[in-house]
């Protein structure tokens, strides 16, 4: 369905920058008002899509598009199906909220203009990622995402490990990034289209490519490292550097579900092989119970949170690597379920730190007086997250069990596995700093303002109202999506009590029951992971900063290498390529010219050749300043008379103007030098550099006898010589060409001789005055121990 | 003819490329100064060789009469005779200073943009 009806929709995806232009503004001339202002905007956002919302659960996706650059197939186009429209809710719903909470938790930052910012800018990027349909738009929109997270977490950017984890973000995901860049142009390359809603009807040309091993690895490089999978996980957690609102809303509700976004959008074109349903699941599995065993170990909420993060992550990679119905079903499900809840419990824990001063489980406790409605929120979001009745999670899981049973007992036990663990940290986070007796917190507790404690009431408010409103939730937004993933219409309903006794719901009490066990005993369990970590000792986390320091050391040791700032390795590099240009290409490709026979040359210009030659060697073996000089006059007197015994005066008169010239200058300045006269290169460098010179001398030369093999085309010397007289009225036809045909080549002659002229003066002028100033310590003194320093 | 210019022009690259991988900066000064002319040389060869006519039209006559030397390698290379005297002296002239400010004519031995031992980049975040 395409409409002018829905060019709302450009409005919609250039509302968040907008926004984030005016933020600061905003932020200075409102103050605290600026965050319930600036959520209108992206409430707007989700009030229009709502609308969108029986359109497409009937089926119908919207396309809207302009072109951008028609030559490259760039469009600027939106599509919204059902996948594309519940993230859509999901970014704008949760993000309304977290600019508000925003408003509150970063209350009199001198940069919380700034942060709104950034997070709108955020939203912007997240938004149009989902929505693109254009495959180069979807992949700035990527990279965009990738930017503004590193611009979040590093937001507290006076402390040094925020700047790392940004670093570690940018460098994880934007190398995905680059991966998925090759993904988008060879699935374009393969279709012949660049659009998504077009490369989602071909079927099955993808998975029968020769390509599709590249493609699939492509866009999973994508995918695992925006969404954290294993072993690319550990830049997820270290985010947690941001300020609470970033982790909430880009680390747990949206930016790290791109990765699963991309898997779920290009499932019905590559999914359903035996690589797609043994790779994701693998990776996915792996990375549920990695991402669990070691939220169990933290102590800090917010890290707590993360690695489940992590997991569910890995739980969704797996679902969705299953291509099974029931089971994508169940990961449709679940990720709506884990950012509604996940966002709040984030808020809370955020809540938590704000108010009592530290988000350390082990220094909480008995905060439910103090906090009624936090607790309220955090409950609920629990119940959620541990999956039980009657919230939304409850019915994602029931789901998830029933498909992943039709699938493998193996990958059941992995998200049995996984859900008991996440039911312990659900309920530590949400339990243990609020029941208990009260605990001495650096900070008195209190409610925090309404702004920090809206956005967990909603959410779990949510949580809550689509379970039970679940015929509604599952026709309007997870079966749609469920058939955009699944790439075919899908149906069956949803229901909160379950209709039947069936595994699904035996898996569920054996989770419930496990995590009930586990949760009495997870202070054990904690020292136990914690135990096996700290005997493992090294992780990718630490492997990135070997990596980090191995790359800047190889680079520094390269550049020593290129750069050993000593001029005479520059030169030598540079005639030896250029010599070896020369040679190489004529010994190659045996185009070496035909020696010549015999010397054709007339007694006086052979006696000239000779003085040239004569000059040449005595510059060389010069043992005395003024030798050296007149010698050096000698080769070009010597030049200027073979200039006039081949018919060119003009030549031998400015050469003879010339040398004299500079064997003045030359005597002038050398005589003020008190330099060594001798060549100090040692004999071995001697015959080195004699050899690559006497080679480059050759190269040259046979160049010229090779030119001068080939048949002379004298076209442009004809046309000089016809018109010097009949157009230019000059007799001489080199001084014609100079002043006339080539005379504006003259003017800028004479342009680099007059700045040469001034840049000449300006040495000499500043000579005493401005002494380039070396701080002594800076001076590297010539150290005689150091090899790199010659005679 | 071409070929005997060929075997000089070899000999001034040669000499002029020796002169300028030395460390001392009034060698590699002399080198510049012998490219130039090996430059010269070899330009004006390309253009072929004619003996001892120049290419100047006769007073009575609208073209040049018989044949000439080739006009267009002079202007090119009257051209770069200024540009290479230009940028000798200013390389003459930086040298003097050079030496006058740093007290050596070793390349090696001036280090002020580049010092022996400097720290690599910083390795941290």
């Amino acid at each position: 369905m395409t409409s002018d009806a829905h060019d709302w929709i450009f409005l919609a995806a250039a509302a968040p920058f907008l926004a984030a232009l005016v933020a600061p503004l905003l932020h200075r001339l409102l103050g605290p008002l600026a965050g319930w202002l600036l959520a209108l905007v992206p409430l707007a956002i989700f009030v229009g899509f709502c609308s969108l919302i029986p359109a497409v659960s009937a089926g119908n996706a919207v396309t809207v598009g302009i072109d951008w650059m028609p030559a490259y197939g760039f469009r600027l186009s939106y599509f919204i199906d059902g996948l594309s429209l519940l993230f859509a809710l999901l970014i704008t719903g949760i993000g309304t909220f977290i600019v508000i909470y925003a408003g509150g938790y970063l209350k009199g930052h001198a940069q919380q203009g700034r942060f709104y910012s950034y997070i709108l800018m955020f939203m912007g990027a997240m938004l149009g990622l989902v929505l693109a349909d254009n495959l180069i738009l979807l992949f700035i929109y990527w990279e965009l995402t990738s930017i503004t997270s590193f611009l979040l977490i590093g937001f507290d950017h006076t402390r040094r490990a925020s700047r790392r984890a940004a670093l570690q973000a940018l460098l994880v995901t934007g190398a995905g990034g680059l991966s998925l860049m090759a993904g988008v142009l060879l699935i374009a390359a393969v279709t012949g289209t660049k659009e998504m809603s077009q490369v989602l009807l071909t079927g099955d040309m993808l998975r029968s490519s020769a390509l599709y091993l590249p493609i699939f690895l492509t866009v999973l490089g994508g995918a695992f490292t925006k969404s954290a999978q294993f072993p690319l996980h550990f830049w997820l957690p270290n985010a947690m550097e941001a300020p609470t609102p970033v982790s909430a809303y880009l680390h747990s509700a949206t930016m790290v579900k791109a990765g699963v976004y991309l898997l779920m959008r290009t499932q019905p074109v590559l999914g359903g092989t035996d690589l797609w349903m043994t790779v994701l699941p693998l990776f996915g599995g792996v990375t549920l119970l990695v991402g669990t065993l070691l939220a169990v170990r933290q102590t800090d909420l917010k890290l707590m949170l993360a690695y489940t993060t992590v997991a569910s992550l890995g739980l969704l990679v797996m679902l969705t690597g299953t291509s099974n119905e029931i089971a994508i079903k169940g990961a449709v499900l679940y990720l709506f379920a884990h950012s509604l809840f996940k966002g709040a419990l984030f808020m809370v824990a955020g809540c938590v730190d704000h108010e009592a001063g530290t988000r350390d489980i082990r220094k909480l406790g008995g905060l439910r007086q103090a906090m009624p409605i936090t607790f309220g929120a955090a409950l609920v979001a629990a119940i959620s997250m541990a999956g039980l009745p009657p919230m939304i999670g409850f019915i994602a899981k029931e789901v998830l069990y029933e498909g992943l049973v039709d699938v493998s007992w193996l990958l059941v036990i992995v998200a049995v596995a996984g859900n008991v663990l996440m039911f312990v940290v659900g309920f530590s986070v949400a339990l243990k700093p609020f029941l208990g007796p009260q605990v001495h917190t650096p900070k008195h507790a209190h409610e925090g303002p309404v702004s920090l404690w809206l956005g967990p009431v909603v959410l779990g408010a949510a949580t809550l109202l689509t379970a039970l409103a679940v015929g509604w939730t599952g026709d309007a937004l997870i079966v749609p999506m469920t058939a955009a993933v699944y790439g075919q219409p899908v149906t069956g309903e949803l229901h909160l009590i379950p209709q039947y006794v069936g595994w699904a719901l035996l898996l569920s009490l054996v989770t419930i029951g496990l995590g009930v066990a586990a949760y009495r005993v997870v202070d054990v369990l904690r020292s136990r992971i914690d135990h096996l970590v700290s005997a493992i000792g090294w992780g990718p986390d630490r492997g990135f900063d070997q990596f980090v320091a191995l790359t800047v050391a190889g680079a520094t040791r390269l550049t020593r290498l290129l750069q050993p700032g000593r001029l005479e390795v520059y030169l030598t590099t540079v005639i030896v390529l250029t010599v070896a240009t020369l040679l190489l290409p004529m010994i190659a490709y045996g185009t070496l010219p035909s020696m010549p026979t015999g010397i054709d040359l007339t007694y006086y210009e052979g006696t000239i050749f000779l003085i040239a030659l004569l000059g040449l060697v005595a510059v060389l073996r010069a043992r005395t300043r003024l030798i050296a000089i007149v010698s050096l006059g000698i080769q070009g007197f010597a030049v200027a008379l073979i200039f006039m015994l081949f018919g060119a005066p003009d030549l031998s008169f400015t050469q003879f103007m010339v040398e004299t010239l500079s064997v003045v200058i030359l005597a002038l300045v050398m005589t003020r030098l008190n330099v060594a006269e001798r060549d100090h290169r040692p004999t071995r460098q001697r015959l080195i550099d004699g050899t690559i010179a006497v080679a480059g001398g050759a190269g040259f030369g046979l160049l010229l006898l090779s030119v001068t093999q080939v048949p002379f085309n004298r076209k442009l010397t004809d046309f000089f010589d016809a018109y010097s007289l009949t157009i230019a009225h000059g007799r001489n036809i080199v001084n014609v060409i100079i002043v006339d045909f080539r005379g504006l080549d003259t003017l800028g002659e004479i342009t680099v001789v007059m700045i040469t002229g001034l840049a000449i003066l300006a040495l000499v002028r500043i000579s005493g005055r401005a002494r380039i100033a070396v701080v002594p310590e800076e001076r590297a003194a010539p150290d005689a121990t150091d090899p790199r320093v010659r005679s | 003819m071409e070929a005997a210019i060929a075997g000089l022009v070899a000999a001034f690259f040669a000499a002029s490329l020796y002169l300028m991988m030395s460390k001392q900066i009034i060698r590699i000064l002399l080198g510049v100064a012998i490219l130039g002319n090996a430059v010269n040389l070899l330009l004006f060869t390309c253009g072929r060789l004619t003996r001892e006519v120049p290419p100047i039209i006769a007073g009575d006559a609208m073209v040049p009469d018989g044949v000439t030397a080739n006009a267009l390698p002079q202007a090119l290379i009257l051209t770069a005779i200024v540009i290479s005297f230009s940028f000798f002296a200013f390389l003459l002239v930086l040298a003097f200073r050079a030496y006058q400010e740093l007290g050596t004519d070793d390349t090696d031995q001036m280090r002020i943009a580049e010092p022996l031992g400097e720290a690599g980049p910083p390795t941290g975040y």
